[in-house]
């Protein structure tokens, strides 16, 4: 399935001072629409949902095209077969959680192959079909409303930061809801978010929107690693993901070895078979670097890396992409895992560190994020 | 008990209200809709002409009546000789002025009540699918549901009760358009006729309590419905409430 273009979208639009021109491609699977608050992401939402026009372009979702402005098509939202899920979750306060779940079915009139309860075992909510909306917890409210917008049988699904208003008690139940979601059912899923760790966990490819633009776009792992993106993705946030495979597990210290390119790391002990594919994201702040292997010293993961492209800002910080592993045997850096790195700028003058050197990344286990299972 | 004259003026007055109701209901709904929810040419005209007969004299919105439908009247002539429709000096005449009388007061809780429904919710609606009729039907109907209860007793009320208008344009006809205002207003105009205007008037007052009573059950039982789900959302959390088999079946 993946690979294939669901939906493409080429628009341009203004309201006042803002621009929106936005370009970007979404597959099958799920695309991340990342950026910070303000760059444009739920308005584009709202333009693929068919409630806001844009001023020109063209929006075409598989065969159809939705909006073409040169055309003058402008599909209306009921025709369209995009479902949303909002930030918050616009439950019908009148009916029932099923009725709710089933509103596409009896009132949209659309039918298609999910099963209702299938959907309902998947998103957990056997026990709360009778209930009113408005007994239902944040969590809950967002996952009926999530099952809803599956059952209006969309081509794709749009969900427009659907976790933000939730606490990050709440967020954290429904987040494996999601990642089950995203896997299991099938529809190509358009996520738009502003937290990192959200799309970490669950975007096979990632969109990043800055000031009305799309700023970068691709493989999540590709986007992730680029260096170009402190400004969207916020300093804090900033770091990488690494695909590896479950090595071994330490029951005694509740340690997982991970096996990360040529290398391996230890992280808290996270669940799976040995073998088992798994996402680990390390922010670029958690990664300190030496010029020679670290005794003494509690820190766990010590890689092997090259140094790749060195950014230094114009405050106190600098930005280090380092391609891990020995590259003496191929010589392409593309073929290894990329790691992001934060230092300061007088760390970056007094080690002399400059591209291309052999380094050292010492990566504190604690500060390993799993994310998910793939 | 009660005299021949008052059970004909009691079952007038019903008759000239409920069908008053009938026809004003529907469209104050739509009416309401349309102010609530579209920008269209003329729409603060539409607005104004709606509000004037709560505050213009009922006489003067019945001479206007008269002058429009009545029997030559500028669509009233047109209207019986075309179609053999009447209003002047007919029930139905007496029900058009309690319909019009009542328009207004019908009009502003639903209007009201659709301007406080959750535009959100009709977004949504819309990209399950739904026609915006199906949208009207199932969301914004539903939901304003207790403003058009609210709406429907105040005007059912104020038709049961309208005397100025209905006077001016329908007269005073026993059994054709001497309602229950109508006849108090008679009796009290005979030198006897005290004892029948008492009886008329506290008629009118149990009839008025009952038709309240009638509109406001509904409306109490909602706001109590919407009560205890506040409740039973405290109470429960997390606590399944069935497993909705019936629900799933129906």
């Amino acid at each position: 399935m993946r690979g294939i273009v669901v939906l493409e979208v080429d628009i341009s639009h203004r309201f006042g001072s803002f621009r929106l021109e936005a370009s970007f491609k979404a597959q099958s699977g799920v695309t991340a629409l990342f950026g910070r608050s303000g760059a444009g992401k739920s308005t584009l939402v709202a333009m693929v949902a068919g409630l806001v026009r844009p001023d020109a372009g063209r929006i075409r979702l598989g065969e159809r095209q939705l909006y073409d402005s040169a055309a003058d098509t402008n599909l209306p939202a009921a025709a369209r077969r995009v479902a949303v899920v909002f930030q918050e979750p616009r439950l019908f306060p009148h009916l029932s959680v099923w009725r709710n779940l089933t509103y596409g079915r009896w009132a949209g009139r659309r039918s298609g192959n999910q099963d209702p309860d299938a959907i309902v075992e998947l998103l957990g909510l056997e026990n709360l079909l009778e209930r009113a909306p408005d007994g239902l917890s944040g969590g809950e409210a967002q996952r009926v409303s999530i099952g809803r917008a599956l059952l209006a049988d969309p081509e794709i699904l749009l969900m427009d930061e659907p976790l933000s208003q939730l606490d990050g008690a709440r967020r954290a139940e429904i987040l494996p809801w999601l990642d089950r979601l995203a896997h299991e059912v099938g529809v190509p899923i358009l996520y738009v978010s502003h937290a990192l760790d959200e799309v970490a966990r669950l975007a096979d490819s990632l969109v990043v929107l800055s000031e009305g633009k799309v700023v970068a776009s691709g493989a999540v792992e590709d986007v992730m690693r680029r260096i170009d993106l402190g400004p969207a993705t916020g300093r804090y946030e900033a770091g990488s993901l690494l695909h590896g495979t479950i090595e071994s597990h330490d029951p005694d210290y509740r340690l997982s070895r991970i096996a990360v390119g040529g290398d391996h790391v230890e992280v808290p002990s996270i669940d799976g078979a040995a073998g088992d594919p798994v996402r680990l994201r390390i922010r670029a702040r958690d990664v300190a670097l030496s010029l020679a292997p670290v005794a003494g010293s509690s820190i766990r993961n010590c890689l092997s890396a090259t140094i790749a492209e060195i950014v230094e800002e114009d405050g106190a910080f600098a930005e280090i992409l380092l391609s891990l592993g020995d590259h003496a045997d191929t010589g392409s850096a593309e073929d290894y895992p990329f790691l992001r790195a934060r230092l300061t700028r007088k760390s970056v003058a007094e080690l002399k560190l400059r591209q291309g050197e052999r380094v050292f990344a010492l990566i504190k286990a604690v500060a390993v994020e799993r994310q998910s299972g793939r | 008990m009660l005299s021949p004259e008052a059970v004909e003026a009691l079952l007038l007055s019903l008759k000239v209200a409920s069908v008053a109701l009938v026809f004003a209901l529907p469209l104050a709904v739509f009416v309401a809709y349309a102010l609530a929810r579209w920008q269209f040419p003329g729409r603060n005209l539409l607005q104004i002409a709606v509000y004037l007969p709560l505050v213009m004299p009922p006489v003067v919105t019945g001479y206007l009546l008269l002058l429009a439908l009545g029997p030559n009247g500028f669509f009233g002539r047109p209207l019986e000789s075309l179609f053999g429709i009447e209003f002047a000096f007919r029930w139905t005449g007496a029900a058009l002025a309690a319909g019009i009388m009542a328009f207004p007061l019908l009009l502003r809780p639903i209007m009201l009540s659709f301007q406080n429904i959750d535009q959100r919710l009709e977004r949504a609606a819309e990209t399950l699918g739904a026609s915006p009729l199906t949208i009207f039907a199932t969301v914004s109907l539903p939901l304003a549901l207790p403003g058009i209860l609210a709406g429907a007793a105040l005007g059912f009320a104020k038709a049961l009760g309208e005397f100025g208008a209905t006077i001016t344009f329908a007269a005073n006809i026993p059994g054709e358009t001497r309602t229950l205002a109508l006849a108090v207003h008679t009796a009290l105009q005979r030198p006897d006729g005290d004892q029948l205007a008492l009886g008329l008037a506290l008629l009118s007052v149990a009839v008025g309590v009952v038709a309240i009573g009638f509109a406001e059950l509904p409306l109490s039982r909602l706001t109590r419905k919407l009560a205890e789900r506040r409740a039973s959302k405290k109470a429960l959390n997390g606590d399944g409430a069935g497993d909705g088999e019936g629900h799933r079946r129906a």
